[in-house]
């Protein structure tokens, strides 16, 4: 009987492990089930970029495919903002040392100007620069340990200066400023995933590799989540010295924390320019950081859902504003005149962020809750 | 000893705007234990429009002016943005000033437009001889009115009702207000100091004949390394801070060519980072922060 549920009784659990299964209610499973038969098909149905005739409102498959990578590097943060609760502004940091990992183990060497091993396989330089990105987080996180709050937001905020410097002067690893240098190419056992073949499309083979990855990181953080691991971060977040008297090995759990956001964050700086196939070293600035941050609280930060929410709804803002000059005549596209379309997106991101911590702090997570329970409750109001 | 005259007289200047700067932030630290991050953004503001009433009103009324109408920005800012919040955690509010930096950030730059922007200080690139040693006019300038302002500043919360109302909420905000105090009041006061320290640290940072550009707010960030340094809550350890970290800059880019060729040039743009760093691993709470008591 234990661990079994009787139908009827969605509420009623009769072990701790159903309690805090993975997907503890049919309506979950279900749900996420058609979710990933959908992802999964996701190619079928959207187009790819660039089609004919496309307007850039079209949902196309570099978007998508950006979006979940994107939603890997939230994911990450989440861990670390939402639920070790360590204000992190630093993961553009992060996100860049994974990125020149994954460059200078795929690059190759044409020119003699950048360094590059030509290990083209998937296996090998997406692991590498989640490990070595979570090196740093591991040098970094004595820090973590010793500051609270606002100290460490200021610290992190400062490595984001130190590394843009660095990037920017290391010519050899980034190309330089405005230069930038090819984006690792993605290889899977010795098949390219990022040139068209007969059987698939480029956007659609490079969609799939985002997609499957963000199951698994997903899958992965949920775990980390509802472990041990996951309640010694909440409880941390909550009060760290209570946590601390209760037996939380403070120093342990927030460099474990640091360690794992810094994984998520550099596989996802590793992947995040492969759609685009290039990258300058000037991306990595405070704003991709609050850009991140704007992801985890609007999605909803405690939760993995809210921070792939928060990925896709950044993501997929982006051609909506674009497409703007079309239908708001004093909106400009060329940036050199004002109001531009880049500026709009600025404010919007700052704006939402304000707006949700005031009016909906739980974000997006906690609209999507607030449906979902009075639907429950249907015709009743409570 | 010129090159130690001029590295002071040039630190000392720069090091004033980052204590203008740093003053802001720690002022609105002590009474409302946030740190805004919106300060960018008001110093862009604020000399984006000295840059506008220097044409019909001169420098030195246009200045001023600017420092008030920043004041009045950031007073609007904390009354729609800020004071909702008051009471939730102090993570929250502080994202909640950087999403206002960079709403504000985009508005002041959209005003800044294609032609040049300048603040047209009377000192340009002047320079006056002191102890046998060219030392440019502006950084007298900037060091002369920090002093001013530092000392207004000091008048203000010793001897009006207002600063004491402020030193009184800052040291405890619930006995203040069960005192009479309106906490409220001194939450706008704090921002309006801020914004307006910020705005003439602002046109101070583009006065030597250079325009003011999108990239001004840059300088405000490294404030927040002097406030680490100086502890969050100390206005003398801001001043302080700024004064030290300003001469600190200036030394590492006069002897860059000694540094190790991978670090780069312009090393010093980082050195104030990589200070608060190596500061922070040392001292948690700064050089003359205090301590915080911890209750559960």
């Amino acid at each position: 009987m234990s661990g079994t549920k009787l139908s009827g009784r969605p509420m009623l659990y009769t072990s701790y492990a159903s309690e805090m299964a993975l997907l503890n209610t049919t309506t979950k499973k279900v749900m996420v089930g058609l979710l990933l038969v959908f992802g999964a098909a996701a190619p079928f149905i959207f187009p790819d970029a660039g089609g004919a005739g496309d307007s850039p409102l079209d949902i196309n498959l570099q978007l998508l495919a950006n979006a979940c990578i994107a939603a890997i590097g939230a994911i990450g943060l989440g861990l670390v903002t939402g639920y070790a609760g360590q204000v992190s502004l630093g993961h553009a940091f992060f996100l860049g040392i994974g990125a020149y990992t994954a460059a200078v183990i795929s690059g190759t060497d044409r020119t003699g100007r950048l360094v590059g091993y030509g290990v083209d396989e998937i296996l090998i330089w997406l692991p590498a620069a989640g490990i070595v990105a979570a090196i740093a987080g591991i040098i970094v996180a004595p820090l973590a340990t010793r500051l609270r709050g606002l100290y460490l937001a200021i610290v992190t905020l400062g490595l984001v200066f130190i590394g843009e410097h660095f990037f920017k002067e290391l010519t050899n690893i980034s190309g330089g400023t405005n230069i930038g240098r090819p984006a690792p190419t993605a290889t899977l056992f010795g098949v390219r995933l990022d040139v068209t073949d007969p059987n698939f499309s480029r956007d659609q083979k490079l969609y799939w590799l985002a997609f499957v990855l963000l199951v698994i990181f997903a899958l992965a953080a949920r775990n980390l989540a509802r472990s041990r691991v996951g309640r010694a971060f909440n409880a941390i977040r909550d009060r760290d010295i209570a946590a601390g008297v209760m037996g939380v090995n403070l120093a342990r759990y927030k460099t474990v924390a640091f360690a794992v956001s810094s994984f998520y964050a550099g596989c996802c700086g590793a992947l995040f320019f492969i759609v685009s196939g290039f990258f300058v070293p000037e991306a990595f600035n405070l704003e991709l950081s609050v850009l991140f941050i704007a992801m985890v609280l609007v999605g909803g930060a405690g939760t993995i859902s809210g921070a792939i929410l928060g990925a896709f709804f950044f993501t997929l803002l982006r051609p909506v504003t674009r497409a703007l000059p079309e239908y708001v005549p004093f909106i400009s596209d060329v940036s050199s005149e004002s109001p531009n379309v880049f500026q709009l997106e600025t404010v919007l991101y700052g704006a939402l962020i304000i707006v949700f911590l005031i009016f909906e702090p739980r974000g997006l997570f906690g609209i999507w809750l607030r449906i979902r329970n009075y639907w429950k409750a249907w015709p009743f109001s409570y | 000893m010129t090159e130690a005259v001029q590295i002071l007289s040039r630190g000392l200047g720069i090091g004033s705007v980052y204590a203008l700067l740093a003053l802001g932030f720690v002022i609105i630290y002590k009474s409302t234990r946030v740190i805004s991050f919106a300060q960018p953004a008001f110093m862009l503001a604020g000399a984006v429009l000295a840059t506008y009433l220097v044409i019909p009103l001169g420098f030195f009324a246009a200045v001023p002016l600017a420092a008030l109408g920043t004041a009045a920005l950031a007073l609007g800012v904390e009354r729609v943005a800020v004071r909702p919040m008051v009471g939730r955690p102090a993570f929250t509010v502080a994202i909640i000033t950087l999403g206002v930096d960079v709403v504000v950030r985009v508005f002041a730059s959209a005003f800044i437009g294609i032609e040049l922007r300048q603040v047209r200080d009377p000192w340009g690139l002047k320079s006056t001889i002191i102890f046998g040693t060219e030392v440019q006019q502006r950084h007298i300038a900037m060091l002369v009115t920090t002093a001013v302002i530092v000392a207004a500043l000091y008048a203000f919360f010793r001897f009006t009702r207002m600063g004491l109302a402020m030193r009184a909420a800052a040291y405890d905000q619930e006995a203040a207000m069960a005192q009479g105090i309106s906490v409220g009041a001194v939450f706008a006061m704090s921002w309006a100091i801020a914004g307006a320290l910020a705005a003439v640290g602002g046109v101070f940072a583009a006065t030597g004949g250079g325009s003011v550009e999108q990239t001004l707010w840059i300088i405000a960030l490294v404030a927040l390394p002097v406030i680490i340094l100086g502890g969050l809550d100390s206005l003398l350890g801001a001043v302080l801070g700024g004064l030290m970290v300003g001469v600190l800059q200036e030394l590492v880019a006069q002897y860059q060519q000694y540094f190790p060729e991978w670090m780069g040039g312009n090393i010093s743009v980082i050195t104030p980072y990589v200070v608060m760093l190596l500061v922070l691993l040392v001292r948690p709470y700064g050089l003359f922060g205090t301590r915080e008591v911890e209750r559960v």
